[in-house]
C-alpha cells in the first residue's frame, strides 16, 4: 500500500471529499450545537479509510453529511466531485442500531434494496439469495430477524447493503454491539466482500484495533465539535487477518502512533464527564 | 375466546413497549396458564355460569320480581320465539343483518378514513400541529350525541347509523395510526431511503407495517365502537336492527326482550373479536408469538 497520507493520489480518483464541513444542530434552549467544525477530509476510490475519536464527539455525523441524509451547516461536501444534494447514487450505509426490517423475513430483507430501484422480484430474489449465501445464512432465507442472534441480522444488514453494489460504503460502528468473536469474524467477513469491489470506504468505530487492522488510513477526530486531528497511514499488507494481523510488531507501533494522537482527546471528552457528572 | 388480546390492546395503545414482562404477567393469569390442567379450568368455569344462572332464577321464582328482573328461563323463552316465530320487525336474522351491515360499514369506512389520515398527518408533523386542537375538540364531542343528527342529516334509513359508527370508530382508529405513524424508528426509515425506497415505498413498507400492531389494537375497540353506534343510532329512529328490538321491549316494559337483545349484540361483539383476532395474527406473523413467551413463564 502506497497511499498519500494527507491525499489521495490524483484528483480523478476522489469519491469522497469535505471541505471545511461544520454542522450544528438546533437545541431547545436556542443555543445551538455543533457537532463537527472545519472537517477536511479525502477518501479515494477503492479505500477504505477508518475514523476513530472520543465516544460522542461526531463520528457518525460526518457519516450523515456525507449519505445526504443531513445537509452541512457550512462547507462543502461533494461525492464524486458532485455536491450532494439529497443521497448520492451508489452509497451504502451500515447504521449502528439494528435496521433490517422485523416484518421481513431475510430474504426479502436482503432483496428490499433491489426492489426499491425497480429490479423484478425474480431477479431480485435471486442476487438476494446469492447474497444470502456469500454471508454464510444459506438456508435461513425464511426466518424473520427475531429468530435469528446478533450476528447473524448483521450479517442480514450487510447482504442488504453490499446486494446494491455501493461504490461508496459508510459504515457506522456495524459490529459496536457484537461480542469479541463474532465481531472478528464479521470484521475478516467484510475485508473479505469488500476486497475487489472497488468501493470507498468509512469506517467509524472507537475501537482502535478494530479501525487499525481494516483500513488504510486512520483518521483521528478531536474531543467534539470534532475536527480531523492527525491521519495515519496503515502501511499493512493486505490480504489480511485481522485476527493474526494485530499481533505482529508493525501492528504495535502502529497502535501506538494512532493511540498517543487520540489519548489527549479521550482524556478531555473524560473531563467533560467528570465536570458534567459532579 | 382469549382475555389475551383484551389485556394486550391498553397498553399498545399508549405504550407499546411498556413492561412486557407484567403485561405476560397478566396475559399467563388471565389465560388460565398458571400451571393449572386447563380441563379443570373450564370446569370451574362452567359451574361459575351455572351457579350464577341458577341462583338468578331461583331469586326470580321466590324472592324478586321477575317483571324487572327477569330470569334465565325467561331470556331464553324469548330467545326461542325471536329465532323460531320472528320478532314484532320480522324476523331475528333479518334484525341481526341490518345491525351487522351498519356496524361493519361504519367499521370499514371508519377504518380506512382513521388510518389513511392517521398516518399522513403522523407524517406530517406542520400539518398535525396546526389540526392538533381540532382534532381534540372534535374528539371531546360527545359523539353518541351525533346520532341525533345524523338522523336529522341522512333520515331515518341505514346511512344515519354508518354514520354514527363511522365518527365512533373513527377516532379510535386514528389516534392509534397517528401515533404509530409517529413512532417509527427513525433508522428503518434513513436505512430505506439510503436502499432507494421512494416516498410510496417508504409508507408501504416501513410507515405502514411499522403502524400495523398500534391499528390493530385499536380495531379491538373499534369494532364495538362501531356496535355501539349501530345500535344508538337504532335507537334513535329505525324500522329494523337489534337497537330497534331493544327499544320495543323497553317500551314495553319486557326486560327478557332487553337481555335477549343484549345477549345477541354479546354474540357478535365476540365473533368479531375472534375475528380480528385471527387476522391480528396473520398480519403479524413476523413478531415472536405471545402465547409461547406466556407458556414459558
Amino acid at each position: 500500500m502506497t497511499q498519500a497520507v494527507t491525499q489521495p493520489a490524483t484528483e480523478k480518483s476522489i469519491a469522497i471529499s469535505l471541505r471545511g464541513a461544520t454542522k450544528r444542530f438546533a437545541t431547545k434552549d436556542g443555543a445551538g450545537f455543533t457537532a463537527i467544525r472545519d472537517v477536511d477530509l479525502d477518501v479515494a476510490a477503492g479505500e477504505f479509510v477508518s475514523v476513530v475519536g472520543p465516544t460522542g464527539c461526531g463520528k457518525s455525523t460526518t457519516l450523515s453529511l456525507v449519505s445526504g441524509l443531513e445537509p452541512s451547516s457550512t462547507g462543502t461536501v461533494t461525492v464524486r466531485g458532485e455536491p450532494v444534494r439529497g443521497i448520492p447514487d451508489g452509497v451504502g450505509y451500515m447504521f449502528q442500531a439494528d435496521a433490517v426490517l422485523p416484518w421481513k423475513n431475510v430474504l426479502d430483507n436482503v432483496a428490499i434494496g433491489l426492489r426499491y430501484r425497480g429490479t423484478d422480484r425474480k431477479q431480485a430474489e435471486r442476487r438476494a439469495r446469492d447474497w444470502i449465501a456469500r454471508v454464510g445464512l444459506a438456508g435461513f432465507e425464511d426466518r424473520y430477524p427475531h429468530q435469528l442472534s446478533g450476528g447473524m441480522r448483521k450479517r442480514v444488514a450487510m447482504a442488504q447493503t453490499l446486494i446494491t453494489e455501493p461504490s461508496l460504503l459508510l459504515l457506522d460502528e456495524p459490529f459496536g454491539a457484537l461480542d469479541v468473536q463474532t465481531r472478528e469474524l464479521m470484521q475478516d467477513e467484510l475485508l473479505d466482500l469488500w476486497s475487489g469491489s472497488g468501493a470507498a470506504v468509512v469506517f467509524v468505530t472507537h475501537d482502535l484495533t478494530e479501525a487499525i487492522s481494516l483500513a488504510d488510513r486512520v483518521v483521528v477526530m478531536t474531543a467534539g465539535p470534532a475536527t480531523v486531528k492527525d491521519v495515519v497511514a496503515i502501511d499493512l499488507p493486505r490480504p489480511r487477518r485481522v485476527e493474526e494481523i494485530r499481533l505482529t510488531p508493525e501492528f504495535t507501533e502502529l497502535y501506538r502512533r494512532v493511540w498517543d494522537s487520540l489519548r489527549e482527546e479521550v482524556e478531555i471528552t473524560r473531563a467533560r464527564g467528570a465536570s458534567r457528572v459532579a | 375466546m382469549s382475555l389475551e388480546t383484551i389485556v394486550r390492546e391498553q397498553p399498545t395503545a399508549t405504550e407499546p413497549a411498556a413492561s412486557p414482562a407484567r403485561r405476560r404477567g397478566a396475559v399467563a393469569f388471565l389465560r388460565g396458564r398458571t400451571g393449572h390442567a386447563p380441563v379443570l379450568v373450564n370446569a370451574v368455569r362452567v359451574a361459575l355460569v351455572l351457579v350464577w344462572l341458577g341462583s338468578w332464577e331461583l331469586a326470580a321464582r321466590t324472592v324478586v320480581d321477575p317483571f324487572y328482573y327477569s330470569m334465565p328461563s325467561a331470556i331464553w323463552d324469548k330467545l326461542v320465539i325471536w329465532f323460531t316465530e320472528g320478532t314484532s320487525q320480522g324476523t331475528i336474522w333479518e334484525n341481526i343483518a341490518v345491525t351487522l351491515e351498519e356496524a361493519v360499514l361504519g367499521f370499514v369506512i371508519g377504518t380506512f378514513a382513521g388510518v389513511v389520515l392517521g398516518v399522513l398527518l403522523g407524517r406530517s408533523r406542520f400539518t398535525a400541529e396546526v389540526l392538533a386542537p381540532f382534532i381534540k375538540g372534535a374528539n371531546a364531542i360527545p359523539r353518541i350525541v351525533l346520532a341525533s343528527l345524523f338522523v336529522i342529516w341522512f333520515g331515518l334509513g341505514m346511512s344515519s347509523k354508518v354514520a354514527t359508527a363511522f365518527v365512533l370508530v373513527f377516532f379510535a382508529v386514528f389516534f392509534n395510526a397517528f401515533q404509530g405513524a409517529r413512532e417509527v424508528d427513525k433508522v428503518l426509515v434513513d436505512n430505506a431511503r439510503i436502499l432507494g425506497a421512494s416516498r410510496w415505498d417508504l409508507m408501504r413498507t416501513i410507515i405502514l407495517p411499522s403502524a400495523t400492531s398500534w391499528i390493530l389494537a385499536s380495531m379491538h375497540v373499534a369494532f364495538g365502537f362501531a356496535l355501539i353506534g349501530a345500535i344508538v343510532g337504532e335507537f334513535t329512529g329505525a324500522d329494523k336492527g337489534l337497537g330497534i328490538l331493544i327499544n320495543h321491549a323497553q317500551g314495553n316494559f319486557d326486560a327478557p326482550g332487553i337481555y335477549a337483545g343484549m345477549l345477541i349484540t354479546t354474540v357478535l361483539a365476540l365473533v368479531a373479536e375472534w375475528l380480528i383476532t385471527k387476522l391480528e395474527r396473520r398480519l403479524t406473523s413476523w413478531r415472536p408469538q405471545p402465547t409461547a413467551q406466556a407458556a414459558g413463564l
